[in-house]
Protein backbone atom coordinates (compact mmCIF):
# COMPACT_ATOMS: atom_id res chain seq x y z
CA UNK A 1 0.00 0.00 0.00
CA UNK A 2 2.65 2.40 0.68
CA UNK A 3 5.07 1.42 -1.88
CA UNK A 4 1.70 2.30 -4.13
CA UNK A 5 1.05 5.74 -2.72
CA UNK A 6 4.60 6.58 -3.17
CA UNK A 7 4.90 5.91 -6.61
CA UNK A 8 1.74 7.52 -7.09
CA UNK A 9 3.70 10.46 -5.37
CA UNK A 10 6.41 10.87 -7.41
CA UNK A 11 3.80 10.15 -10.69
CA UNK A 12 1.83 13.42 -9.10
CA UNK A 13 4.76 15.30 -8.27
CA UNK A 14 6.44 14.86 -11.47
CA UNK A 15 3.25 15.94 -13.10
CA UNK A 16 3.87 19.15 -10.85
CA UNK A 17 7.39 19.56 -11.70
CA UNK A 18 6.70 19.33 -15.57
CA UNK A 19 4.69 21.96 -15.17
CA UNK A 20 6.53 24.24 -12.82
CA UNK A 21 9.59 23.74 -14.73
CA UNK A 22 9.04 26.42 -17.95
CA UNK A 23 6.56 28.31 -15.61
CA UNK A 24 9.99 28.89 -13.08
CA UNK A 25 11.98 29.09 -16.28
CA UNK A 26 9.81 32.26 -17.60
CA UNK A 27 10.18 34.11 -13.88
CA UNK A 28 13.73 33.71 -13.27
CA UNK A 29 14.72 35.15 -16.91
CA UNK A 30 12.03 37.94 -16.95
CA UNK A 31 11.88 38.64 -13.58
CA UNK A 32 7.20 38.60 -14.30
CA UNK A 33 4.94 36.18 -12.97
CA UNK A 34 3.38 35.60 -16.49
CA UNK A 35 -0.39 34.07 -15.57
CA UNK A 36 -0.65 33.01 -19.50
CA UNK A 37 1.32 30.10 -18.55
CA UNK A 38 -1.66 28.25 -17.35
CA UNK A 39 -3.31 28.44 -21.24
CA UNK A 40 -0.44 27.35 -23.23
CA UNK A 41 -1.05 24.09 -20.74
CA UNK A 42 -4.15 23.82 -22.45
CA UNK A 43 -3.25 24.81 -25.93
CA UNK A 44 -0.63 22.40 -25.96
CA UNK A 45 -3.23 19.85 -25.57
CA UNK A 46 -6.10 20.84 -27.72
CA UNK A 47 -3.02 20.82 -30.39
CA UNK A 48 -2.01 17.43 -29.66
CA UNK A 49 -5.81 16.56 -30.10
CA UNK A 50 -6.07 18.32 -33.40
CA UNK A 51 -3.17 16.19 -34.55
CA UNK A 52 -4.24 12.71 -33.42
CA UNK A 53 -8.00 13.03 -34.59
CA UNK A 54 -7.81 16.29 -37.32
CA UNK A 55 -4.39 14.61 -39.24
CA UNK A 56 -4.87 11.07 -37.72
CA UNK A 57 -1.02 10.80 -36.12
CA UNK A 58 0.25 9.06 -33.06
CA UNK A 59 1.97 10.70 -30.20
CA UNK A 60 5.27 11.03 -31.43
CA UNK A 61 3.81 13.54 -34.00
CA UNK A 62 1.19 15.26 -31.41
CA UNK A 63 3.99 15.72 -28.33
CA UNK A 64 5.89 18.36 -30.91
CA UNK A 65 3.17 19.62 -32.43
CA UNK A 66 1.41 20.90 -28.77
CA UNK A 67 5.07 22.27 -27.97
CA UNK A 68 5.28 24.01 -30.95
CA UNK A 69 2.21 25.76 -31.07
CA UNK A 70 2.28 26.96 -27.20
CA UNK A 71 5.85 28.12 -27.45
CA UNK A 72 4.91 30.24 -30.54
CA UNK A 73 1.65 31.23 -28.71
CA UNK A 74 4.48 32.39 -26.05
CA UNK A 75 5.99 34.22 -28.10
CA UNK A 76 3.46 36.10 -29.83
CA UNK A 77 1.89 37.08 -26.56
CA UNK A 78 4.76 38.29 -24.83
CA UNK A 79 6.65 39.99 -27.64
CA UNK A 80 2.82 41.79 -28.02
CA UNK A 81 1.82 42.86 -24.14
CA UNK A 82 5.22 42.03 -22.48
CA UNK A 83 7.83 43.82 -23.99
CA UNK A 84 6.79 47.16 -24.49
CA UNK A 85 6.15 47.16 -20.70
CA UNK A 86 9.89 45.96 -20.32
CA UNK A 87 10.74 49.05 -22.65
CA UNK A 88 9.14 51.54 -20.02
CA UNK A 89 10.52 50.20 -16.89
CA UNK A 90 6.93 49.61 -15.99
CA UNK A 91 6.25 47.87 -12.20
CA UNK A 92 5.46 44.41 -11.95
CA UNK A 93 1.50 44.97 -10.92
CA UNK A 94 1.28 46.14 -14.81
CA UNK A 95 3.09 43.29 -16.23
CA UNK A 96 0.82 40.85 -13.36
CA UNK A 97 -2.45 42.63 -14.50
CA UNK A 98 -1.71 42.51 -18.71
CA UNK A 99 -0.98 38.93 -18.17
CA UNK A 100 -4.24 38.91 -16.46
CA UNK A 101 -6.19 40.64 -18.76
CA UNK A 102 -4.51 38.41 -21.32
CA UNK A 103 -5.36 35.35 -19.65
CA UNK A 104 -8.81 36.18 -19.46
CA UNK A 105 -8.95 37.09 -23.12
CA UNK A 106 -7.41 33.92 -24.11
CA UNK A 107 -9.65 31.48 -21.54
CA UNK A 108 -12.76 33.08 -22.90
CA UNK A 109 -11.56 33.02 -26.61
CA UNK A 110 -10.68 29.12 -26.26
CA UNK A 111 -14.07 28.43 -24.54
CA UNK A 112 -15.79 29.73 -27.08
CA UNK A 113 -14.27 28.27 -29.80
CA UNK A 114 -13.83 24.93 -28.73
CA UNK A 115 -16.03 24.66 -26.54
CA UNK A 116 -15.86 24.01 -22.73
CA UNK A 117 -16.90 20.32 -22.00
CA UNK A 118 -14.33 17.61 -21.77
CA UNK A 119 -12.50 15.68 -24.63
CA UNK A 120 -10.82 12.87 -25.04
CA UNK A 121 -8.05 12.09 -26.81
CA UNK A 122 -8.97 8.85 -29.38
CA UNK A 123 -8.10 5.49 -27.54
CA UNK A 124 -5.30 3.89 -29.75
CA UNK A 125 -3.14 6.81 -29.63
CA UNK A 126 -1.16 5.86 -27.18
CA UNK A 127 -1.31 2.02 -25.57
CA UNK A 128 -1.01 3.24 -22.15
CA UNK A 129 0.11 -0.66 -20.99
CA UNK A 130 1.12 -0.73 -17.34
CA UNK A 131 4.13 -2.38 -15.38
CA UNK A 132 3.73 -4.15 -12.32
CA UNK A 133 6.10 -5.02 -9.95
CA UNK A 134 5.32 -7.17 -6.80
CA UNK A 135 2.50 -5.00 -5.99
CA UNK A 136 3.03 -1.83 -7.35
CA UNK A 137 1.76 -0.99 -10.62
CA UNK A 138 2.60 2.12 -13.15
CA UNK A 139 1.49 2.98 -16.55
CA UNK A 140 3.53 3.75 -19.23
CA UNK A 141 2.19 6.98 -19.57
CA UNK A 142 3.42 7.36 -16.09
CA UNK A 143 6.59 6.40 -16.55
CA UNK A 144 6.31 9.20 -19.69
CA UNK A 145 5.56 12.02 -17.12
CA UNK A 146 8.43 11.04 -14.63
CA UNK A 147 11.09 10.43 -17.57
CA UNK A 148 10.06 14.11 -19.03
CA UNK A 149 9.90 15.71 -16.14
CA UNK A 150 13.99 14.61 -15.59
CA UNK A 151 14.67 15.20 -18.96
CA UNK A 152 13.73 18.48 -19.54
CA UNK A 153 15.38 19.60 -15.84
CA UNK A 154 18.59 18.30 -16.83
CA UNK A 155 18.76 19.66 -20.34
CA UNK A 156 17.73 23.25 -19.36
CA UNK A 157 20.34 22.97 -16.90
CA UNK A 158 22.47 22.13 -19.45
CA UNK A 159 21.82 24.73 -21.69
CA UNK A 160 21.92 27.26 -19.19
CA UNK A 161 24.82 26.44 -17.00
CA UNK A 162 26.77 25.00 -19.85
CA UNK A 163 26.38 26.68 -23.03
CA UNK A 164 26.86 30.34 -24.31
CA UNK A 165 23.17 31.06 -25.36
CA UNK A 166 22.57 29.55 -21.68
CA UNK A 167 25.80 32.47 -20.57
CA UNK A 168 23.50 34.79 -22.18
CA UNK A 169 20.64 34.25 -20.98
CA UNK A 170 22.12 34.50 -17.76
CA UNK A 171 23.22 37.73 -18.63
CA UNK A 172 20.47 39.30 -19.51
CA UNK A 173 18.37 37.98 -16.17
CA UNK A 174 21.23 39.39 -13.80
CA UNK A 175 21.12 42.73 -15.72
CA UNK A 176 19.62 43.55 -19.20
CA UNK A 177 21.20 46.49 -19.50
CA UNK A 178 24.99 45.46 -18.88
CA UNK A 179 24.44 42.60 -20.86
CA UNK A 180 23.38 44.69 -23.86
CA UNK A 181 26.25 46.79 -23.36
CA UNK A 182 28.34 43.51 -23.95
CA UNK A 183 26.60 42.78 -27.14
CA UNK A 184 23.80 40.37 -26.31
CA UNK A 185 20.94 40.72 -28.04
CA UNK A 186 18.41 41.04 -25.29
CA UNK A 187 15.07 40.54 -27.29
CA UNK A 188 16.74 37.37 -29.06
CA UNK A 189 17.24 35.74 -25.38
CA UNK A 190 13.63 37.09 -24.49
CA UNK A 191 11.90 35.46 -27.28
CA UNK A 192 14.35 31.96 -26.60
CA UNK A 193 12.68 31.58 -23.41
CA UNK A 194 9.18 32.51 -23.98
CA UNK A 195 9.34 29.74 -26.83
CA UNK A 196 11.23 26.90 -24.33
CA UNK A 197 8.71 28.10 -21.89
CA UNK A 198 5.30 27.73 -23.44
CA UNK A 199 6.76 24.85 -25.21
CA UNK A 200 7.55 23.29 -22.19
CA UNK A 201 4.15 24.26 -20.58
CA UNK A 202 2.49 23.04 -23.94
CA UNK A 203 4.33 19.84 -24.00
CA UNK A 204 2.96 18.98 -20.04
CA UNK A 205 -0.21 19.64 -20.99
CA UNK A 206 -0.08 16.75 -23.97
CA UNK A 207 1.73 14.44 -21.15
CA UNK A 208 -1.04 15.19 -18.01
CA UNK A 209 -3.90 14.82 -21.33
CA UNK A 210 -3.06 11.76 -22.07
CA UNK A 211 -2.30 10.62 -18.27
CA UNK A 212 -6.11 11.62 -17.41
CA UNK A 213 -7.30 11.23 -20.88
CA UNK A 214 -9.52 14.47 -20.07
CA UNK A 215 -8.42 17.82 -21.29
CA UNK A 216 -10.70 21.23 -21.54
CA UNK A 217 -9.64 25.22 -22.01
CA UNK A 218 -9.63 25.29 -18.41
CA UNK A 219 -7.18 22.85 -17.49
CA UNK A 220 -4.66 24.90 -16.51
CA UNK A 221 -6.22 27.31 -14.16
CA UNK A 222 -5.95 24.79 -11.34
CA UNK A 223 -2.36 23.96 -12.30
CA UNK A 224 -1.65 27.39 -11.78
CA UNK A 225 -1.96 27.41 -8.60
CA UNK A 226 -0.11 24.68 -7.72
CA UNK A 227 2.13 25.89 -9.88
CA UNK A 228 2.57 28.72 -7.81
CA UNK A 229 3.60 26.91 -4.84
CA UNK A 230 6.05 24.87 -6.58
CA UNK A 231 8.42 27.76 -7.60
CA UNK A 232 8.03 29.43 -4.44
CA UNK A 233 8.66 26.45 -2.75
CA UNK A 234 11.86 25.51 -5.06
CA UNK A 235 12.89 29.16 -4.89
CA UNK A 236 11.35 31.52 -7.78
CA UNK A 237 13.42 30.94 -10.97
CA UNK A 238 15.53 28.07 -9.84
CA UNK A 239 14.85 24.54 -12.19
CA UNK A 240 16.24 22.30 -9.59
CA UNK A 241 14.35 23.64 -6.84
CA UNK A 242 10.83 23.07 -9.43
CA UNK A 243 11.82 19.47 -9.80
CA UNK A 244 12.23 19.00 -5.89
CA UNK A 245 9.55 21.06 -4.79
CA UNK A 246 7.34 19.04 -7.28
CA UNK A 247 8.18 15.81 -6.62
CA UNK A 248 7.84 17.14 -2.30
CA UNK A 249 4.27 18.83 -3.34
CA UNK A 250 3.60 15.42 -5.05
CA UNK A 251 4.77 12.97 -2.16
CA UNK A 252 3.02 15.61 0.40
CA UNK A 253 -0.42 15.75 -1.07
CA UNK A 254 -0.64 11.71 -1.84
CA UNK A 255 0.49 11.18 1.65
CA UNK A 256 -2.18 13.30 2.99
CA UNK A 257 -4.74 12.07 1.18
CA UNK A 258 -4.18 8.31 2.11
CA UNK A 259 -3.14 8.66 5.45
CA UNK A 260 -4.66 12.25 7.19
CA UNK A 261 -7.85 12.69 5.25
CA UNK A 262 -8.51 14.16 1.52
CA UNK A 263 -10.05 16.92 2.98
CA UNK A 264 -6.21 18.49 3.52
CA UNK A 265 -5.44 17.34 0.14
CA UNK A 266 -6.02 20.39 -1.41
CA UNK A 267 -4.53 22.25 2.10
CA UNK A 268 -1.01 21.16 1.38
CA UNK A 269 -0.02 22.87 -1.31
CA UNK A 270 -0.82 26.37 -0.19
CA UNK A 271 0.24 25.57 3.54
CA UNK A 272 3.35 24.86 2.03
CA UNK A 273 3.39 27.88 0.36
CA UNK A 274 2.84 30.37 2.80
CA UNK A 275 4.70 28.55 5.37
CA UNK A 276 7.90 28.91 2.74
CA UNK A 277 7.26 32.19 2.26
CA UNK A 278 6.91 32.97 6.24
CA UNK A 279 10.34 31.74 6.91
CA UNK A 280 12.48 30.73 4.05
CA UNK A 281 10.91 33.16 1.46
CA UNK A 282 14.06 32.77 -0.99
CA UNK A 283 12.63 28.90 -0.87
CA UNK A 284 14.63 26.04 -0.68
CA UNK A 285 17.42 26.52 -3.08
CA UNK A 286 17.36 30.15 -3.45
CA UNK A 287 20.17 32.47 -2.51
CA UNK A 288 19.25 35.57 -0.47
CA UNK A 289 19.65 37.93 -3.69
CA UNK A 290 16.30 36.37 -5.24
CA UNK A 291 14.50 38.32 -2.46
CA UNK A 292 15.40 41.44 -4.14
CA UNK A 293 12.63 40.17 -6.96
CA UNK B 1 -42.29 59.20 -12.90
CA UNK B 2 -41.79 57.01 -9.39
CA UNK B 3 -43.49 53.71 -11.16
CA UNK B 4 -40.83 53.82 -14.16
CA UNK B 5 -37.79 54.68 -11.69
CA UNK B 6 -39.35 51.37 -9.25
CA UNK B 7 -39.38 49.43 -12.67
CA UNK B 8 -36.02 50.09 -13.37
CA UNK B 9 -35.06 49.58 -10.15
CA UNK B 10 -36.33 45.79 -9.90
CA UNK B 11 -34.87 44.88 -13.46
CA UNK B 12 -31.94 46.36 -11.98
CA UNK B 13 -31.86 45.45 -8.73
CA UNK B 14 -28.79 43.03 -8.65
CA UNK B 15 -26.83 45.40 -10.89
CA UNK B 16 -27.85 48.42 -8.73
CA UNK B 17 -26.57 46.42 -5.47
CA UNK B 18 -23.43 45.02 -7.82
CA UNK B 19 -21.89 48.37 -8.15
CA UNK B 20 -22.21 49.41 -4.72
CA UNK B 21 -20.82 46.50 -3.35
CA UNK B 22 -17.87 46.30 -5.88
CA UNK B 23 -17.31 49.98 -5.21
CA UNK B 24 -16.21 49.29 -2.00
CA UNK B 25 -14.19 46.23 -2.78
CA UNK B 26 -12.46 48.48 -4.86
CA UNK B 27 -12.21 50.95 -1.66
CA UNK B 28 -10.63 48.24 0.01
CA UNK B 29 -7.76 47.05 -2.58
CA UNK B 30 -7.26 50.98 -2.76
CA UNK B 31 -6.38 51.26 0.44
CA UNK B 32 -3.36 48.65 0.23
CA UNK B 33 -2.12 49.65 -3.32
CA UNK B 34 -2.18 53.25 -2.08
CA UNK B 35 0.35 52.78 0.71
CA UNK B 36 2.57 50.20 -2.41
CA UNK B 37 1.63 47.05 -1.33
CA UNK B 38 -0.17 44.54 -3.81
CA UNK B 39 -2.64 41.83 -2.28
CA UNK B 40 -4.45 39.10 -4.13
CA UNK B 41 -6.42 38.21 -0.65
CA UNK B 42 -9.30 40.74 -0.59
CA UNK B 43 -11.48 37.98 -2.04
CA UNK B 44 -10.88 35.62 1.14
CA UNK B 45 -11.67 38.56 3.61
CA UNK B 46 -14.63 39.67 1.41
CA UNK B 47 -15.22 35.48 1.90
CA UNK B 48 -14.68 35.72 5.82
CA UNK B 49 -17.03 38.52 5.95
CA UNK B 50 -20.07 37.45 4.38
CA UNK B 51 -19.64 34.09 6.37
CA UNK B 52 -19.09 36.04 9.57
CA UNK B 53 -22.33 38.23 8.60
CA UNK B 54 -24.03 35.55 7.43
CA UNK B 55 -23.97 32.72 9.85
CA UNK B 56 -24.45 35.69 12.46
CA UNK B 57 -27.77 36.27 11.16
CA UNK B 58 -29.01 32.65 10.23
CA UNK B 59 -27.48 30.76 13.46
CA UNK B 60 -27.49 33.81 16.00
CA UNK B 61 -30.02 35.29 15.03
CA UNK B 62 -28.53 39.01 15.75
CA UNK B 63 -29.99 41.80 14.60
CA UNK B 64 -28.04 43.10 11.23
CA UNK B 65 -25.77 46.26 12.32
CA UNK B 66 -24.04 43.57 14.87
CA UNK B 67 -23.84 41.22 11.95
CA UNK B 68 -21.92 43.99 10.16
CA UNK B 69 -19.93 44.91 12.68
CA UNK B 70 -19.13 41.27 12.65
CA UNK B 71 -18.03 41.29 9.72
CA UNK B 72 -15.86 44.22 9.63
CA UNK B 73 -14.13 42.41 13.05
CA UNK B 74 -13.68 39.39 12.16
CA UNK B 75 -11.01 39.76 8.88
CA UNK B 76 -9.85 42.70 10.25
CA UNK B 77 -8.61 40.70 13.38
CA UNK B 78 -7.28 38.11 10.60
CA UNK B 79 -5.21 40.31 8.87
CA UNK B 80 -3.70 41.73 11.81
CA UNK B 81 -2.51 37.84 12.67
CA UNK B 82 -1.37 37.20 9.31
CA UNK B 83 -0.53 40.30 8.32
CA UNK B 84 3.08 40.45 10.76
CA UNK B 85 4.73 37.61 8.64
CA UNK B 86 2.98 38.27 5.49
CA UNK B 87 4.26 41.87 5.02
CA UNK B 88 7.82 41.50 5.47
CA UNK B 89 7.63 40.41 1.63
CA UNK B 90 7.59 42.66 -1.19
CA UNK B 91 6.49 42.71 -4.36
CA UNK B 92 5.23 39.63 -6.03
CA UNK B 93 6.56 37.64 -3.28
CA UNK B 94 3.26 39.24 -1.36
CA UNK B 95 1.32 38.77 -4.56
CA UNK B 96 1.87 35.00 -4.14
CA UNK B 97 1.44 34.94 -0.04
CA UNK B 98 -1.71 36.56 -0.43
CA UNK B 99 -3.26 34.45 -3.37
CA UNK B 100 -1.92 31.07 -1.08
CA UNK B 101 -3.88 32.72 2.33
CA UNK B 102 -6.81 33.09 -0.18
CA UNK B 103 -6.84 29.86 -1.41
CA UNK B 104 -6.64 28.43 2.31
CA UNK B 105 -9.57 30.29 3.64
CA UNK B 106 -11.42 29.36 0.19
CA UNK B 107 -10.98 25.35 1.39
CA UNK B 108 -11.77 25.70 4.73
CA UNK B 109 -14.95 27.35 3.81
CA UNK B 110 -15.23 24.54 1.46
CA UNK B 111 -14.85 21.82 3.66
CA UNK B 112 -16.80 23.43 6.99
CA UNK B 113 -19.94 21.65 7.30
CA UNK B 114 -21.41 24.44 9.65
CA UNK B 115 -21.45 26.68 7.33
CA UNK B 116 -23.08 24.37 4.72
CA UNK B 117 -19.96 23.15 2.95
CA UNK B 118 -19.61 23.24 -1.01
CA UNK B 119 -23.35 24.02 -0.91
CA UNK B 120 -22.78 26.96 0.65
CA UNK B 121 -25.26 28.80 3.15
CA UNK B 122 -28.70 29.88 1.48
CA UNK B 123 -31.45 31.50 3.33
CA UNK B 124 -29.48 34.62 4.32
CA UNK B 125 -32.18 37.26 5.64
CA UNK B 126 -32.30 39.91 3.01
CA UNK B 127 -31.26 43.28 4.77
CA UNK B 128 -30.07 46.45 3.99
CA UNK B 129 -30.71 46.34 0.11
CA UNK B 130 -29.53 49.57 -1.35
CA UNK B 131 -29.10 52.35 1.84
CA UNK B 132 -27.27 50.30 3.62
CA UNK B 133 -24.91 49.40 0.50
CA UNK B 134 -24.30 52.68 -0.67
CA UNK B 135 -24.44 54.21 2.71
CA UNK B 136 -21.34 52.19 3.55
CA UNK B 137 -19.73 53.50 0.20
CA UNK B 138 -20.43 57.11 1.13
CA UNK B 139 -19.21 56.92 4.23
CA UNK B 140 -16.01 55.13 3.36
CA UNK B 141 -15.45 57.32 0.34
CA UNK B 142 -15.46 60.22 2.24
CA UNK B 143 -13.44 59.12 4.96
CA UNK B 144 -11.03 58.05 2.66
CA UNK B 145 -11.21 61.72 0.63
CA UNK B 146 -10.00 62.88 4.33
CA UNK B 147 -7.32 60.79 5.00
CA UNK B 148 -5.87 61.55 1.63
CA UNK B 149 -6.22 64.66 1.86
CA UNK B 150 -4.57 64.67 5.03
CA UNK B 151 -0.19 64.20 6.24
CA UNK B 152 -1.21 60.83 6.24
CA UNK B 153 -2.39 60.70 2.52
CA UNK B 154 0.92 62.49 1.92
CA UNK B 155 2.94 59.40 4.00
CA UNK B 156 0.84 57.03 2.02
CA UNK B 157 1.67 58.41 -1.38
CA UNK B 158 5.34 59.12 -0.45
CA UNK B 159 5.82 55.42 0.61
CA UNK B 160 4.07 54.55 -3.09
CA UNK B 161 6.34 56.50 -4.77
CA UNK B 162 9.14 55.81 -3.19
CA UNK B 163 9.61 53.18 -0.59
CA UNK B 164 13.00 54.13 0.61
CA UNK B 165 12.71 57.57 0.49
CA UNK B 166 9.41 57.57 2.78
CA UNK B 167 11.15 55.39 5.39
CA UNK B 168 14.12 57.94 5.26
CA UNK B 169 11.91 60.90 5.97
CA UNK B 170 10.30 59.20 9.13
CA UNK B 171 7.55 57.66 7.65
CA UNK B 172 6.89 54.52 10.41
CA UNK B 173 6.44 51.90 7.38
CA UNK B 174 5.31 48.90 9.31
CA UNK B 175 2.95 50.77 11.04
CA UNK B 176 1.47 52.06 7.62
CA UNK B 177 1.50 48.90 6.26
CA UNK B 178 0.04 47.00 9.07
CA UNK B 179 -2.86 49.92 9.47
CA UNK B 180 -3.79 49.94 5.32
CA UNK B 181 -4.11 45.91 5.43
CA UNK B 182 -6.24 46.13 8.81
CA UNK B 183 -8.24 48.79 7.46
CA UNK B 184 -8.22 47.09 4.12
CA UNK B 185 -9.61 43.37 5.29
CA UNK B 186 -12.05 45.60 7.46
CA UNK B 187 -13.58 47.20 4.45
CA UNK B 188 -13.72 43.93 2.26
CA UNK B 189 -15.89 42.00 4.55
CA UNK B 190 -18.33 44.64 4.93
CA UNK B 191 -18.82 44.42 1.26
CA UNK B 192 -19.08 40.33 1.83
CA UNK B 193 -21.43 41.27 4.66
CA UNK B 194 -23.95 43.40 2.35
CA UNK B 195 -23.25 41.48 -0.99
CA UNK B 196 -24.55 37.90 1.28
CA UNK B 197 -27.28 40.19 2.93
CA UNK B 198 -29.10 40.88 -0.73
CA UNK B 199 -27.75 37.64 -2.81
CA UNK B 200 -30.07 35.34 0.02
CA UNK B 201 -26.60 32.65 -0.58
CA UNK B 202 -23.16 32.73 -0.33
CA UNK B 203 -20.70 29.81 -1.32
CA UNK B 204 -16.95 29.52 -1.29
CA UNK B 205 -16.15 29.19 -5.01
CA UNK B 206 -17.28 32.87 -5.18
CA UNK B 207 -14.73 33.88 -2.90
CA UNK B 208 -11.32 32.71 -5.39
CA UNK B 209 -8.10 33.53 -6.93
CA UNK B 210 -10.87 34.89 -9.72
CA UNK B 211 -12.76 37.26 -7.63
CA UNK B 212 -9.36 38.71 -6.12
CA UNK B 213 -8.30 39.97 -9.88
CA UNK B 214 -11.40 40.80 -10.32
CA UNK B 215 -11.36 43.41 -7.44
CA UNK B 216 -7.79 44.04 -8.44
CA UNK B 217 -8.53 44.99 -11.98
CA UNK B 218 -11.54 48.04 -10.59
CA UNK B 219 -8.93 49.45 -9.24
CA UNK B 220 -6.29 48.82 -12.42
CA UNK B 221 -9.04 50.61 -14.81
CA UNK B 222 -9.56 53.77 -12.33
CA UNK B 223 -6.28 54.53 -11.01
CA UNK B 224 -5.07 55.07 -7.44
CA UNK B 225 -4.16 58.42 -7.72
CA UNK B 226 -7.60 59.48 -5.19
CA UNK B 227 -10.28 56.81 -3.66
CA UNK B 228 -12.72 58.44 -6.27
CA UNK B 229 -10.58 56.30 -9.37
CA UNK B 230 -11.32 52.98 -8.10
CA UNK B 231 -14.93 53.34 -7.47
CA UNK B 232 -15.61 54.37 -10.82
CA UNK B 233 -13.62 51.47 -12.17
CA UNK B 234 -15.39 49.09 -10.31
CA UNK B 235 -18.98 51.27 -11.88
CA UNK B 236 -17.45 50.42 -14.96
CA UNK B 237 -16.41 46.66 -14.91
CA UNK B 238 -19.62 45.77 -13.32
CA UNK B 239 -21.61 47.52 -16.34
CA UNK B 240 -19.43 46.65 -18.75
CA UNK B 241 -21.23 42.77 -18.87
CA UNK B 242 -24.13 43.94 -18.89
CA UNK B 243 -23.74 46.45 -21.88
CA UNK B 244 -21.72 44.00 -23.62
CA UNK B 245 -24.36 41.61 -23.14
CA UNK B 246 -25.02 41.19 -27.13
CA UNK B 247 -21.71 39.88 -27.41
CA UNK B 248 -22.27 36.50 -25.40
CA UNK B 249 -19.64 34.76 -25.76
CA UNK B 250 -17.56 37.07 -26.75
CA UNK B 251 -17.87 39.34 -23.72
CA UNK B 252 -15.71 38.03 -21.42
CA UNK B 253 -12.37 38.26 -24.25
CA UNK B 254 -13.76 42.12 -24.65
CA UNK B 255 -12.97 42.22 -20.64
CA UNK B 256 -10.24 41.05 -20.80
CA UNK B 257 -9.01 43.37 -24.15
CA UNK B 258 -10.11 45.65 -21.78
CA UNK B 259 -7.75 45.44 -18.98
CA UNK B 260 -4.90 44.79 -21.54
CA UNK B 261 -5.63 48.03 -23.17
CA UNK B 262 -5.76 50.10 -19.49
CA UNK B 263 -2.73 48.40 -18.54
CA UNK B 264 -0.50 49.34 -21.78
CA UNK B 265 -1.99 52.52 -22.79
CA UNK B 266 -3.18 54.06 -19.15
CA UNK B 267 -1.00 53.40 -17.01
CA UNK B 268 -2.15 55.35 -14.63
CA UNK B 269 -6.15 54.47 -15.11
CA UNK B 270 -8.74 56.37 -16.58
CA UNK B 271 -8.90 59.14 -13.58
CA UNK B 272 -4.95 59.72 -12.82
CA UNK B 273 -5.40 62.64 -11.44
CA UNK B 274 -3.98 62.92 -7.66
CA UNK B 275 -6.13 64.28 -4.87
CA UNK B 276 -5.56 68.04 -4.54
CA UNK B 277 -3.70 69.06 -1.37
CA UNK B 278 -3.06 71.95 0.80
CA UNK B 279 0.77 72.50 0.92
CA UNK B 280 1.30 70.01 -1.79
CA UNK B 281 2.57 70.93 -5.53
Amino acid sequence: MLEQQLVNGVVLGATYALFAVGFTLMFGVMGVINLTYGVYFALGAFAALWTTQGLGLGIAAALPVGALVAGLVAVAIDSLLLTRLRRAKAPELASLMVTLGATLFLYAGMAAWLGTEIRRFPAAIFDGGAYSLGSVRVGTTQLLIIGAAFLFVAALLALVRGSRLGLAIRAVAENPEAAALMGINGGLMVRVVSFLSGAIGGAAGVLVGLNFNAIQPFMGEHMMLRGFAVIIVGGLGDLRGALVAGLLLGFAEVLTAAYISSTFKDLTAFALLVATLWFRPMGLFGRAAAKRA
Amino acid sequence: MWETLDDLYWTYQSLIHGIGVNGILALSIYVVLAVGQLSLGQAAFMGVGAYTGALLTVKAGVPFPVAMAGAAAVPALIALVVGGPTLRLTGVYLAIATIGLGEITRIVFLNWDYAGGALGLSGIPEKGGVGAIYGTLAAALLALVLIARSRIGRAMEAMREDEAAAGVMGVNLPRYRMTALVVSSALAGLAGCLSAHVSSFIGPNEYGFETAVTILSYALLGGIGSPVAPVLGAAILTLLPEVLRPLADFRLMVNGLIIVLAVLFMPRGILPWRIARTGAR
